[in-house]
């Protein structure tokens, strides 16, 4: 497997929309591992999205073991996925791959349900939440252009929004 | 390249960061850190400028700005001292009822646990009858957040307002 290199902001080709993935081949397999092994070797280890290196396909890979141990899902490889449900709002402070040296507040769903497909075509069925959710979300995003420097909140809006929140 | 800490303080209108911003460029200065907010009727900013040439002409660059908007311009040469290496930990908010002495509580028990304060908002706000306090300060604790908790939220009761203390955790993606 090879460790592929990571477009970092600015780059334009962050910000292009990522097509379906049609096509699920050996070549498929093959860079999904790639993909992994890329993510591993990053600096947060625990999501990447192929738009990052430069393949602009509806791949997501998320893995939260090296922050929460076995108390999640593992190895999530999300081709093709859609947000099908969310609830609750949490802020909390993301960085980027490729937004190197930055982080800031985001607001996100804190808990999701996603469909997807598996390396192999196969339907597939998610459902996250706290921190993997905030990971699964923030690589979506790169699907769709997206990075959190979009999303960021001001530090402010914090308290009240939790307050909102809250009381709902 | 010098460097120079620049506070500008004058009544709330539109036209303040622009003029002021626009007269900095034009002196070929670049803008760092900066802090710009309304803070009662007044507009204040306080930023860190890369000078090239000397002070001086960095003053007669903000001196029509200065008069036409009637602004107060402190400018303080500074060092450049090294960008302190400790990020934010944890999150502490607090609001209650407005009464003397919140802020001078709630950052006495920070201090007291070596908790180095890097940014506090706080907001006077409700009617004059019912005077809001709202407060959000974020720092670092060298000790973590149960000393935090341990230090401020006893002040529930002491000071009769709700306190908050929530860990920050920058995540990389």
């Amino acid at each position: 497997m090879t460790v592929l290199s990571i477009l970092t902001y600015p780059d334009a080709r962050l910000q292009r929309k990522a097509e379906a993935v049609q096509v699920f081949d050996d070549e498929l397999l093959k860079f999904v591992g790639d993909l992994t092994e890329t993510m591993y070797a990053g600096p947060g280890g625990v999501g990447i999205a192929a738009p990052q290196v430069d393949r602009h396909q509806r791949i997501v890979i998320v893995d939260v073991r090296p922050k929460l141990g076995d108390d999640c899902h593992g190895l999530m490889v999300l081709i093709n996925p859609e947000l099908m449900a969310w609830e609750g709002m949490a802020v909390g402070r993301e960085g980027c791959m490729s937004v190197p040296d930055f982080t800031g507040n985001v607001i996100r769903a804190e808990r999701i349900r996603v469909q997807a497909q598996d390396v192999s075509g196969r339907e597939r069925s998610f459902e996250c939440e706290g921190f993997e959710a905030r990971a699964v979300q923030h690589e979506m995003d790169h699907l769709d252009g997206f990075l959190f420097l979009d999303r960021l909140v001001s530090r402010k809006t914090d308290l009240f929004r939790r307050k909102n929140y809250q009381k709902s | 390249m010098s460097q120079a800490l620049l506070t500008v303080i004058g009544e709330d209108r539109p036209g303040i960061v622009a003029a002021v911003t626009q007269a900095l460029f034009t002196a070929d200065c670049s803008i760092g850190d900066a802090s710009m907010m309304r803070l009662g009727g007044y507009f204040t900013i306080m930023q860190v400028i890369d000078y090239s040439r000397d002070l001086g002409s960095v003053e007669m660059a903000l001196d029509p700005a200065i008069k036409r908007l009637n602004l107060r311009v402190h400018l303080d040469p500074i060092s450049s001292v090294a960008v302190a290496a400790d990020l934010p930990n944890t999150r502490v908010t607090v609001y209650g009822a407005d009464h003397p002495g919140i802020v001078a509580g709630v950052t006495g028990a920070l201090a007291a646990i070596g908790f180095n304060v890097i940014d506090l908002e706080s907001e006077s706000s409700g009617s004059a009858e019912r005077p809001l306090y709202v407060m959000v300060i974020q720092g670092y604790a060298p000790d973590g957040i149960e000393s935090v908790r341990k230090a401020v939220l006893p002040l529930r009761e002491k000071q009769g307002v709700e306190v908050g203390v929530h860990p920050i955790e920058a995540a990389v993606f």
